[in-house]
Order: structure tokens, then sequence, then C-alpha cells
């Protein structure tokens, strides 16, 4: 079944989009991630143009993390005293990035930023999370669980002045690096055009040791403010956020993401983790594939943006 | 000297006869409605050559070229190097004004229809458009890997048509020409260039034109996100915050 997209102005088929919007509500249910590093990839590759891929695919990830941050609240499995200086911090560092991604256009060089970025980005949380995951899983294996951490046991960063309890993530810290992970995740999420979960969830895990049931709430939070202002700022400022393709993905990702959850609940903590450092690692290496493969074909087209 | 003659009697025979074959084309339709179901659509050029009484009725060595020219729009096109071992975009080269479609029918394959210099100057074939000098500020001599770069991608993507059989003649005057709209083909004035030819030498042309629109929903869609970007904007993130709420209820089990 085809229809046709009034602002994207192309015809598509109904059921490949909400496929592509259940699969990336599943993997955005699941890992508490957004899904954007998913979606703006693949709905480029059916056609759509980037620019509205990019604001597009905000609108399911705004409406999945509701769902997901609703559940959470019930369930009482989030931090919203975390989840508000994460906001704050994030939506600065998305400032920053809206005027660095204009910098590096003006500089012709943003397809090299945004492709180094994906690489070292993924390749680096990937790699870190899975030699994590698979350390963990051995010694299990062989008997011996790693020590859990113990009370006093905290990176020295968390101890630096202007501290603050977050009771609900058994946390007392410093905003300053707090802060500094939301501006970086905001900073790194306009540049790329992803919501920034798949920072946002493993640092959260292993730089803020924020207990795991606590962590896809909270991240879940956080992505739900800055994907709803991203929405926003794109319709005004780009005018290229389509209401049938969001449609389309929002009928898609809803039913996706609570699988995903469900799927979530049943999945051992290493196991969780050991799936989302493969997930990111994957998307990483095949950047990398793009950088270092020669190309079939070397010559590319792009069309000058009307608006 | 007999031969001289021969070679004098041909050359007036082929400048005399004063043709003023003059055209008359028709579109099967002027303005194409975008509706949700739109999935590209056929263009049918109908067309008639008219003789003035005078000239002599010579059947069945017209030729016909319809030339289909969609939008304009300046377009790059960019080439990957290898910079050690990573391969990026190193060259580029902007093209100012390409029709984002093309399409090309003609009643014979170009090349017997008419010579290198006459296609050239009459812009006849994706060859001859593309390879225009006022495309891009770089020459047009000799082999451009740009040029042929957009030429190959496009016809890839179905947005560059040549169909060398694709005008039919229905009688000796009348001819018929249909050429595919795909779904990708952009919105806005569509060109169509019909040019008569005999014997290699060009003896009229005419010009028609259609309008793709989008109609209905998707015309009023357009508009609202055009002019009045800020509350469509916040009807999309309404929109988001309702389907997330609503599937929160209708998916409760606790």
């Amino acid at each position: 079944m085809q229809i046709y997209l009034p602002i994207a102005e192309m015809p598509v088929s109904v059921l490949t989009l909400l496929g592509l919007g259940a699969l990336v509500g599943f993997v955005s249910g699941l890992f508490g991630i957004g899904g954007g590093f998913l979606m703006t990839p693949m709905l480029i590759f059916l056609g759509i143009p980037p620019a509205i891929a990019v604001a597009t695919q905000t609108a399911p990830i705004a409406a999945s993390s509701t769902t997901s941050v609703l559940a959470a609240l019930r369930r009482n499995a989030i931090d919203l005293r975390l989840g508000l200086v994460l906001v704050g911090g994030g939506l600065a560092g998305t400032g920053l990035g809206v005027w660095f991604f204009a910098a590096m256009r003006r500089a012709g060089q943003l397809d090299l930023v945004i492709a180094l970025s994906y690489l070292t980005l993924f390749t680096a949380v990937g790699g870190l999370m899975l030699t994590d995951s698979l350390r963990d899983l051995w010694s299990r294996r062989r008997g011996r669980p790693r020590p859990r951490r113990l009370g006093g046991d905290h990176p020295a960063y968390m101890a630096w002045p202007l501290r603050m309890r977050f009771p609900r993530s058994r946390l007392y810290a410093s905003v300053i690096p707090i802060l500094a992970l939301a501006l970086f995740v905001g900073f790194a999420g306009a540049v790329l055009g992803i919501g920034g979960g798949f920072i946002m969830v493993p640092a959260l895990l292993y730089l803020l040791r924020v207990p795991t049931g606590v962590v896809v709430g909270t991240s879940q939070f956080q992505i739900l403010w800055t994907s709803l202002v991203a929405l926003v700022l794109h319709a005004i400022q780009n005018q290229a956020v389509d209401m049938v393709l969001a449609v389309i993905l929002i009928t898609g990702g809803v039913f996706g993401a609570q699988f995903g959850a469900r799927f979530g609940r049943n999945l051992r903590s290493e196991t969780f983790r050991l799936l989302l450092a493969a997930l990111v690692l994957t998307v990483g290496l095949r950047f990398a594939i793009d950088l270092i493969v020669p190309p079939v074909e070397p010559f590319s087209v792009v069309v000058a943006e009307e608006r | 000297m007999r031969a001289g003659l021969a070679l004098a009697a041909l050359l007036t025979l082929g400048v005399v006869p004063a043709r003023a074959e003059t055209l008359v084309v028709g579109l099967s339709f002027n303005r194409m409605a975008i509706n949700s179901t739109y999935a590209g659509a056929s263009v049918a050029v109908f067309g008639a050559i008219e003789r003035d009484g005078q000239s002599a009725a010579r059947s069945g060595d017209y030729d016909v070229v319809v030339t289909i020219r969609g939008p304009r729009r300046s377009l790059t096109v960019r080439e990957k190097d290898a910079l050690g071992p990573v391969w990026l975009n190193r060259r580029q080269r902007k093209f100012g004004e390409v029709p984002v479609f093309l399409a090309v029918a003609s009643s014979r394959p170009l090349d017997a229809l008419a010579d290198a210099a006459t296609r050239r100057r009459l812009r006849l074939g994706l060859d001859a458009i593309i390879g225009a000098p006022e495309l891009t500020l770089a020459s047009s001599e000799g082999e451009d890997p740009f040029r042929s770069a957009l030429l190959r991608l496009r016809k890839d993507e179905g947005l560059f048509i040549e169909r060398p059989a694709g005008v039919r003649f229905l009688s000796s005057g009348v001819f018929q020409a249909n050429l595919p709209l795909p779904a990708g083909a952009p919105v806005g004035s569509y060109e169509v260039e019909v040019a008569l030819l005999a014997g290699g030498t060009p003896l009229a042309t005419r010009a028609a034109g259609f309008d793709l629109v989008k109609t209905g929903f998707e015309q009023r869609m357009a508009a609202f996100a055009r002019d009045w970007s800020p509350v469509y904007g916040l009807a999309a993130a309404a929109l988001a915050l309702l389907s997330g709420w609503l599937a929160s209820v209708i998916f409760r089990r606790d």
C-alpha cells in the first residue's frame, strides 16, 4: 500500500514504514535509547531527503519515550531530579551543537565530521561496553563474580564541589560531571542528528554508577525533552517535519516499544549490556567500513535544499 | 562537369523546397494533481505536422524529438578519493539550474537523426543537455567525469530517461509519445519541447507545458507546515505526546 508524503513529496510503502517504526521502537523500548541512530540512516536509505528524515524521526522518538516515561513513573523507575539536571545540560549542549553544525557546514566539511564522529564515538563507546560485559561474563563463568562495588568506592570526579543528593539513584555526587555529560550528549546529538541515548545510558551505568533499574527511565525522560524541543525547532526553522510520515512511524513505534520494554524486563543485566554494546559497535563498524572500503560508485549527487 | 551539375542540383533540391512545416502539439494533461495515492503518472504527447500547400508532400522522413524538462535546481556532484586509508569526498563540481527530471523520446536513435553539432546546438538528447556549457563553470570540452557521473546516477534513479524509439508515427503527419513521470519526479512546472527534423535539418520546434501540483489534503498540509510553522511544530509535538500517552493506556498492565 503506497501513500504520498506531502512534505517529503514522494510516495512510500506504508507497510515498510510501519515495520521500520516497529523495529526501531522495539530497540528503543528494550534499551531505553531513542533509536534515532538507526531510524535516520534507514529513512535516508528508503529515499526520504536527509533533512526531512532527521527532522521527522524526532516525532516517533518523542512518542515512544512518552510511553516509556509514563511506564517508568508508575514503576517508580525514574530519577526525576537527575533527569531534570540532565535536561538542563542537554538543552545547552544542543544549542552549542546546532551552532557548530552550521559552522562546519559553511566550512564544507560536515560529511567528514559526521562520519568521523560516528566512527570514533560508536566504536569507542561500543568497544568499552563490550570488553566490560565480556569480562563480566567470563568471571561469572569461572564462578568468581567480580566484587560488587562498595559504598565508598566512587570515582574521584563524583566528589567535586557542588554535590547534590539523588536519593532515587542512591547517588551523592557533584553536579559538574553530570552537567558536562549532558552537555556533551546534547552537543553530539545536535551534530549527528541523534538523541544521544546510546551515550547517555552507558555513561549513567558506568560513569555515574546509577542502578540499572533507574537508568532506562531517566534516560528516556531526558530524550523526551530533547526530542520535543528538536521537533518544534525543526518544524519552525526547516519546515522539514512530515506529519504523515510521523504518524506512520509513531504507529509502528508505539507497538514495537511495548514489546521491547516487556522483553527488556525479562533480560538479565549482563545480557542487556552485552546486546547494547554489540548494537552500538555494529553501527560504528558500519561507518568504518564506509570510510575504508573503496566505494563502487565514487560519485554522488546532492541537490541544493530549496527551503 | 556533369558530376558538378548533379551536385549543384542536389544542393538546390536540398535548399529550395521552402518547406514551411508547422507543429501542433497536445498533452494528455496540463495539470496533474497529486493525491494521497499518487505513485507516478504517464504523459502522452500528441502532435501533428502541418505542411503548407506549396511544399511537396514527403512522408516517412520526418524525425521528431520530444524533451520533457522538470523544475530546475542547482546541485553538486562529489567524488570520493582515498586520503591515506580512508575514502572522503575530495573534488566536487557545482551545477546551476539542472532539471531534476529529464525525459527524451525520439522517433529514431538520436545519433542517426542529426549530427553531433546539431544535437548540441538544439540540445537534443541527455548527452547534449547535460553537456551544455552553461550548466557549470568548467569547460565542456572532452570527457568530463562529473557530467557523465551526473548522467549515470540520474539514469539509475530513473529521473533521466531516454527512449530512442519512443515517438511513434500514427500516420505520415501525426505522432505520439508516451513518457513516464516517476513517483520521485518533483512537484512543479514541466516544459515539453517538440522538435521536428528532416534529414538532419531542424524544421520547427514547439513548446508546451504542464504542472505537477499537490491538491486537497496534501496541499493543505504543505501550506500549513509552511505558513503556520510554529503551530505545525507544536501540533506535531502534541501528536507525539498524545499517541505516547494513548499507547501507555492501551498497553497498561499494572
